[in-house]
C-alpha cells in the first residue's frame, strides 16, 4: 500500500514537473524571440499545458501523435527532443527536420510523435491511418490526434471521425477549445446551437468534454478513452476546455488589439493550470516554494542549455535541402 | 510466360501480385470491392484478399487520402484508386500539403509509399466534371511522382514500380486504354519510374507523347510514313520526374519536335517540355516546336461538340507535317467520315 502510495505521488509530481517544463520552454522562447534569431512563426501554448501532460501521461512510447501548428507542448510531453525542437526553431542542422520544417513541422520518431503540421485539420485523417496501421497490425497502440476548436469546422474532421468509427480505429481525437481561431470567435464561426459533442456521437463515436486546465481530469478522460481504444473499442473524442494566454502567433500578449478582452484573459489567467495543480500538492505536501524554485531552475537551465545548442549549430547545407525531394528506393 | 492482357487486366494482374508479395500493401477505393471492380481493375481482389485488404471507402476523399498517408508512414503501402480524376481533386489538401511535402518537410525521416490511382478519359458524354486530364496540376507539385502508362506492358510494370517505390505516385489511367491489348509477362515486374521509352524509332520528327495521345501519335506516325516522313515517338511515362535526357536524345537527332498532351494546353506538360528543349537544344532545331492538347476550355458534352474538342492522329499528322511546310493527304481526314469519334472503339456502348 506503501508502494502504491508513493507511486501516485510521483506520478502527480510528474504531471507537475511536466507543465512547468513546457511552461518554462515556452516563457524562454517568448523571451529570446525578440533577438530576431528564432525566424520562424512560434504558436506558444503557454496556459494550455495540462492538455498535453495529460494525454501524454496516458499514453505509451508505441502510441502513436500527431499534431498542428501548436505543438510545442504535444512534442515535449511525448518525450521529443528539447534540443533538437530549439535547433529546428532557430533554422540549424540538428534541428527535428534538419531546418526544412521549424517550428510548425516537429518530429521525433523515437517517442513517436509521428509529426506537426500547421495545416487546420490536416492531421487529424493521418492520425487515423496510423491507427489503422495498429489495427492491421495488431501493435496495441493508440493514435492521438490534437486540435483545435476551429478544426472541427472542416470537412476532414467529421470525414475522419466517420473513417474511424466505420472502422472502428484505436485512435483519440483531442480537441484543444481555446475560443479562438487566430482573432475569430466562436459567434463568428458557428451557431450557438451547435453541439459539437452531439455531432460526433452523431457519427457514432464516444464523445467527452472536460476541464483542459485539470491536469489530472484531462489524465483520467484520455486512460479512459486509451483503455477503451486498446480492448478494441473504438476511437473516442474529448474536447477540452483551455485557454492561449498569448497571441495567435508570436511572443506578446494581445489583449489590446480588440477581439477578446483583458478581462477574460484574467478571468483565465485566474484558472491556470499550473497553478490551480500547485496549490493542490501544496496543501499534500508535495510542492513546495523551494522545491518550485529548484524544478525552474532545472528547467531554466535545461532550455538555456537547448538554445546554446541550438545557436551554436551550423545552418544546414543547401545541398541536402535541396535533395530531400524523394526518398531513394 | 508471355500472353496478351488488356490494359484493365494487366492494371488487375498488377495488384494482384503486389498484394500477394508484401503484406503491407492493401487496397482502397469507392467501389474498388464492387461487381464493376473500377474498370474490371480490382474485379476479384476482395475475394482472394480478404474485406481487411481491399476495401470500400466513405465518399471523404480526403480524409481517406490523409488515411492513406498516416498508414503509409507506419508501414502500409496503400493503393487508392478514384473512378475519376475529377473526384481525386477533394484530397488536393492532402495530396499537395501532405504525402507530397511529408519527406521534405520532415528532412526525410519518414516517406510516403502510397500510389493513388486517377481516372482520365474522353468522349461518350463525360463532360466537364468527368473527362479533365489534370496531370499538370499534379505535375507543378514537387514531392509527388506522376506516371501515365500508355500500353498494357507498361501500365502493369509501372503500377508495380509504384507500389514499390517509397515515394507518392499520382497514376493516372485513361480510360479509352483499358481495352487495348498489349504482350504482358505473366511474371511480376516492374518497368522503372522517371523513364520515358521510344516506342518507334525514326529520323524527321520526335513526338512526345503521353497516356492515350501515344496511341494516337502511333496512327498519325503511319500518316506520316506515307507522306514520306520517318517519326520518333517517345513515350512520356513518366511525366515527373521527367527523363529528359531520353528526349534530349531524340529531338537533337531529329530536329524537330512535336508534343502530344491529353490536357488543356496552357501551364501543362507540353509548355514544358518544349520550353526545357527550346532552352536546352536552340541550335539543333530545323523548325518551331508545335503542341497538340486540349483547348483551354473545359470537356463540353454533346457528341457532335467532343468531335472538335479531342484532338486525334490526323491532327497530330497534320500539325507533324505543318513543321515542313506540307499538308496531310485529305484521305486521311476522309477515312473519319462517319465514324463515331467519341467512343474508342465500335465495341464500346456505354454507359460509363
Amino acid at each position: 500500500m506503501m508502494i502504491d502510495q508513493s507511486v501516485r505521488l510521483e506520478f502527480k509530481q510528474n504531471l507537475y514537473n511536466e507543465m512547468l517544463r513546457i511552461r518554462t520552454v515556452e516563457e524562454r522562447i517568448a523571451e529570446l524571440y525578440s533577438e530576431q534569431e528564432m525566424r520562424c512563426p512560434v504558436h506558444l501554448c503557454i496556459g494550455q499545458e495540462a492538455i498535453a501532460v495529460g494525454v501524454s501521461a496516458a499514453l505509451q512510447n508505441r502510441d502513436y501523435v500527431f499534431s498542428g501548428h501548436r505543438a510545442h507542448g504535444h512534442y515535449l510531453a511525448k518525450g521529443g527532443n528539447l534540443k533538437a525542437m530549439m535547433a529546428e526553431i532557430y533554422g540549424k542542422e540538428g534541428g527535428c527536420s534538419q531546418g526544412n520544417g521549424g517550428s510548425m513541422h516537429l518530429i521525433d520518431l523515437s517517442v513517436n510523435f509521428m509529426g506537426s503540421t500547421p495545416i487546420v485539420g490536416s492531421t487529424i485523417p493521418v492520425a487515423v491511418g496510423a491507427a489503422f496501421t495498429a489495427k492491421i497490425k495488431k501493435q496495441h497502440a493508440v493514435s492521438v490526434a490534437y486540435f483545435g476548436d476551429g478544426a472541427t469546422e472542416t470537412g476532414v474532421f467529421h470525414e475522419s471521425i466517420n473513417f474511424a468509427a466505420t472502422q472502428n480505429l484505436p485512435v483519440i481525437f483531442i480537441c484543444e477549445d481555446n475560443f479562438y481561431s487566430v482573432y475569430s470567435s466562436f459567434e463568428e464561426r458557428q451557431s450557438a446551437n451547435r453541439d459539437i459533442i452531439k455531432l460526433v456521437q452523431g457519427h457514432g463515436v464516444n464523445s467527452f468534454e472536460g476541464d483542459g486546465n485539470n491536469v489530472e481530469e484531462v489524465f483520467n478522460l484520455t486512460l479512459s478513452a486509451v483503455n477503451r481504444a486498446r480492448e478494441g473499442g473504438g476511437p473516442s473524442f474529448i474536447k477540452l476546455l483551455t485557454y492561449r494566454w498569448r497571441e495567435h502567433c508570436g511572443p506578446n500578449y494581445d489583449n489590446d488589439i480588440g477581439y477578446r478582452t483583458e478581462a477574460e484573459f484574467l478571468q483565465w489567467q485566474a484558472k491556470c493550470p499550473l497553478k490551480a495543480y500547485e496549490t493542490i500538492l501544496m496543501s499534500m505536501n508535495i510542492m513546495s516554494d523551494a522545491l518550485y524554485q529548484k524544478l525552474f531552475s532545472e528547467y531554466l537551465t535545461e532550455m538555456n542549455n537547448a538554445v546554446q545548442y541550438a545557436k551554436s549549430q551550423p545552418f544546414p547545407s543547401i545541398k541536402n535541402a535541396f535533395t530531400d525531394i524523394f526518398s531513394a528506393q | 510466360m508471355i500472353r496478351t492482357l488488356t490494359y484493365a487486366e494487366a492494371l488487375n494482374e498488377a495488384q494482384v501480385q503486389c498484394l500477394e508479395a508484401d503484406e503491407n500493401v492493401y487496397v482502397i477505393g469507392l467501389g474498388a470491392p464492387d461487381p464493376k471492380g473500377i474498370f474490371g481493375t480490382t474485379i476479384g481482389l476482395r475475394e482472394k484478399f480478404g474485406s481487411d485488404r481491399v476495401f470500400d471507402m466513405p465518399i471523404s476523399e480526403n480524409a481517406v487520402t490523409g488515411m492513406a498517408i498516416g498508414s503509409a508512414i507506419t508501414g502500409m503501402r496503400p493503393v487508392l484508386s478514384h473512378q475519376r480524376i475529377d473526384f481525386a481533386i477533394a484530397a488536393m489538401e492532402q495530396i499537395v500539403n501532405q504525402a507530397a511535402k511529408w519527406y521534405f518537410m520532415f528532412a526525410g525521416q519518414s516517406s510516403v509509399p502510397i500510389v493513388i490511382r486517377m481516372i482520365i478519359g474522353r468522349g461518350w458524354g463525360q463532360g466537364p466534371q468527368h473527362s479533365q486530364s489534370l496531370q499538370a496540376m499534379f505535375a507543378h507539385v514537387p514531392g509527388l511522382k506522376v506516371v501515365m502508362p500508355a500500353t498494357a506492358h507498361d501500365a502493369k510494370g509501372l503500377l508495380i514500380a509504384s507500389i514499390e517505390d517509397n515515394n507518392p505516385v499520382i497514376f493516372i489511367e485513361h480510360r479509352w486504354l483499358y481495352g487495348l491489348n498489349s504482350l504482358v509477362p505473366q511474371e511480376k515486374y516492374s518497368e522503372p519510374l522517371g523513364r520515358c521509352k521510344v516506342i518507334r524509332e525514326g529520323t524527321d520528327i520526335t513526338i512526345v507523347s503521353l497516356s492515350y495521345m501515344t496511341i494516337e501519335s502511333l496512327r498519325a506516325a503511319d500518316m506520316l510514313e506515307d507522306s514520306g516522313v520517318s517519326t520518333e515517338i517517345v513515350d512520356i511515362r513518366t511525366v515527373s520526374p521527367l527523363d529528359w535526357d531520353t528526349i534530349f536524345e531524340s529531338v537533337s537527332k531529329t530536329g524537330r519536335l512535336l508534343v502530344a498532351d491529353t490536357g488543356t494546353m496552357s501551364f501543362g506538360v507540353s509548355g514544358e517540355i518544349i520550353a526545357k528543349c527550346v532552352e536546352n537544344l536552340y541550335g539543333k532545331l530545323k523548325s518551331s516546336p508545335n503542341r497538340i492538347s486540349l483547348p483551354d476550355l473545359p470537356s463540353p458534352t454533346s457528341s457532335s461538340l467532343a468531335k472538335t474538342y479531342f484532338p486525334r492522329a490526323v491532327d497530330i499528322a497534320e500539325l507533324a507535317l505543318s513543321s515542313f511546310g506540307r499538308n496531310l493527304d485529305k484521305k486521311w481526314w476522309k477515312l473519319e467520315e462517319g465514324v463515331r469519334l467519341d467512343i474508342p472503339n465500335t465495341n464500346f456502348t456505354g454507359p460509363f
